[in-house]
């Protein structure tokens, strides 16, 4: 063999030769394939949220609003001191409780319908048609409400209609509510759903057979077998109000500050980026106990 | 078992429910149309004026534009980095695997807020300045999630044994992955970015935090909103959003045969590692 020919099979070779290591040390592989994503994972996304933990640590200097890394409780000391912090928490949390409850009960009896009384094909098209609201631009919907629940709007409009009163709901906590409990609706009817329909029929019939009236297999069956669902829908629900601060801004009132807005409002204009972490480790610190009290309820192997 | 009149009343539940769901949408698509500056109901008349309008305006151009520039990179990143990911989770097992695959759905489950606060004193810290690049790398923290999920639930179904048949048949690993492992996870991978884009193209809130003084449309449609200016260029806005994040959405779950993974399906795959 020539020495040409040699040189023409090398590069050849060595992509063998790291074929064949690749191939003989799986773990290899595994690293190759997960170490960017993992990196950019840890790098950006975990570091950031640690030193979102340590940055409510730390102080601004209150003339240059420069940040001083001088370790110091502050920051929390005047969240739980401080009336009107204690009252927007309250606030985020009573609220983002309501909607939950709200959409529990608007979605279980669609959820119900869709899992136990539809027909395949209407289940599959209803199914898409609970998706696609989801993903029709959050933005769009906020809009649409504040163009219903507008003075002029069509809510005052029906009403009028019916010969009833206009009603004022604009920039309220009651606007707020409504259109949270309309936005994240689908996220409650998909897992109640699902467990719904995982509820053997065998289960219901068992229980009509040892005398169980409707109203009876609903409470003592249905419901404690659905409600790892409805936790489970829940977890986002609740989640995803704590953590808005759109919609308050744009229904909301005069007072309806939500964590977010004062997290936002001190990002932005305040510049009190430590305060700013603090706060913003309060949903934390709720999800973390929430997401502790549905792992108990069995909200996971429900989704 | 359930009586009549039950499951008469049930299915009057869910008219009304789907009523609600889809009646605002409904109505803010009617509200493009409207001839007048002033959003009131019923619109007095019907014009297409607003479209061109808005079309001409540099703002919304601009904003546009950086939209479409932001989902494209952090659809491209999260489609390498995630595809990557469920490859490595589906075909080995390794310590601390189930930890992975749980924190990879952390930015789609925790509140908006915390991913955008933690970048933002990310950034501030390393005292990187906003740019399109920052927007990309907030994006592309959630997109990586939905790429990862919609790649694992279809890796999941398709049978080893194809990949295992090529390599007999003398394929080497990256021959056999080409002709038989792509072809079959495509689709997937077409579906997981049409996902990514429309996620990327309505986020607001990492946004914020991550755009500093730039416009991406929905930060353009929450200003504009927020201050109740242009509100008939908002509209107008507003409608081509709502086609532009249902149409990709509607062709992912085409091509996913109606499984196409979101949001709720992303946590709930983590939970099953």
């Amino acid at each position: 063999m020539t020495v040409g020919a040699l040189a023409r099979e090398r590069p050849a070779g060595r992509v063998t030769r790291v074929q064949a290591l690749l191939w003989r040390r799986p773990w290899m592989r595994a690293a190759l394939l997960l170490g960017p994503g993992l990196t950019w994972f840890v790098v950006i996304y975990l570091a950031s949220l640690v030193l979102l933990l340590i940055t409510a640590f730390w102080q601004i200097n209150p003339f240059t609003t420069a940040i001083e890394r001088v370790w110091n409780i502050d920051n929390f000391r005047t969240l739980v001191t401080d009336g009107t912090y204690r009252l927007i928490i309250l606030r985020t949390i009573g609220l983002a409780a309501a909607v939950t409850i709200t959409d529990a009960v608007l979605a279980f009896p669609f959820a119900y319908y869709m899992a136990r009384v539809a027909s395949r094909r209407v289940q599959t098209a209803l199914f898409a048609a609970v998706l696609l609201p989801l993903w029709a631009s959050y933005l769009a919907r906020v809009y649409a409400w504040i163009l219903i629940l507008n003075h002029d709007g069509v809510l005052n409009w029906s009403l009028l209609l019916l010969h009833l009163p206009p009603a004022s709901l604009g920039y309220t906590n009651w606007a707020m509510w409504i259109v949270f409990s309309y936005i994240w609706l689908p996220f409650m009817i998909i897992p109640t759903y699902a467990a719904l329909e995982r509820i053997p029929p065998s289960y219901l019939e068992a229980a009509a057979d040892l005398g169980a009236r409707q109203g009876r297999v609903t409470w003592d069956v249905i419901l404690p077998l659905a409600l790892p669902g409805i936790v489970a829908g829940s977890i986002f629900t609740f989640s995803l109000t704590l953590g808005d601060y759109v919609t308050p801004l744009l229904v909301g009132g005069a007072g309806s500050s939500f964590i977010g807005n004062v997290v936002y409002g001190n990002v932005g204009i305040a510049h009190n980026i430590p305060f700013a972490a603090a706060l913003a480790v309060v949903p934390v610190a709720v999800m973390a106990l929430y997401l502790v009290g549905a792992r108990r309820l069995g909200a996971f192997e429900a989704m | 078992m359930e009586g009549p009149w039950l499951r008469f009343a049930l299915r009057v539940w869910a008219v009304g429910i789907l009523l609600f769901l889809f009646i605002p949408i409904g109505l803010v698509i009617v509200y493009a149309f409207n001839i007048s500056t002033i959003q009131s109901w019923p619109i007095p008349g019907v014009t297409l004026k607003w479209f061109g309008q808005t079309w001409q305006d540099p703002e919304v151009r601009r904003a546009l534009l950086l939209s479409v520039e932001a989902g494209l990179l952090a659809t491209a990143v999260a489609l390498v980095l995630g595809s990557m990911a469920a490859f490595a989770i589906h075909r080995f097992q390794f310590f601390g695997r189930e930890v992975i695959s749980f924190a990879l759905v952390l930015p789609l489950a925790l509140p908006g807020i915390i991913t955008g606060m933690s970048l933002n004193s990310f950034f501030a810290f390393n005292q990187i300045t906003f740019s399109l690049w920052t927007i990309v790398v907030g994006h592309a923290t959630f997109c990586i999630v939905i790429v990862y999920n919609n790649v694992l639930a279809r890796l999941r179904r398709t049978s080893s044994s194809l990949m295992e048949a090529a390599m007999d048949l003398g394929a080497s690993g990256w021959r056999s992955f080409v002709d038989v492992t792509f072809p079959l996870i495509s689709t997937a991978l077409v579906a997981g970015a049409l996902l990514a884009f429309a996620l990327s193209f309505d986020e607001v809130i990492v946004t914020t935090f991550t755009a500093g003084a730039q416009n991406t449309l929905p930060l353009w449609i929450f200003g504009a909103i927020r201050l109740g200016q242009r509100l008939p260029e908002v509209n107008v806005v507003v409608f081509f959003v709502i086609l532009i994040t249902i149409v990709p959405v509607v062709i992912a779950s085409r091509l996913t045969g109606g499984g196409a993974a979101g949001r709720v399906e992303a946590v709930a795959a983590a939970e099953e590692v």
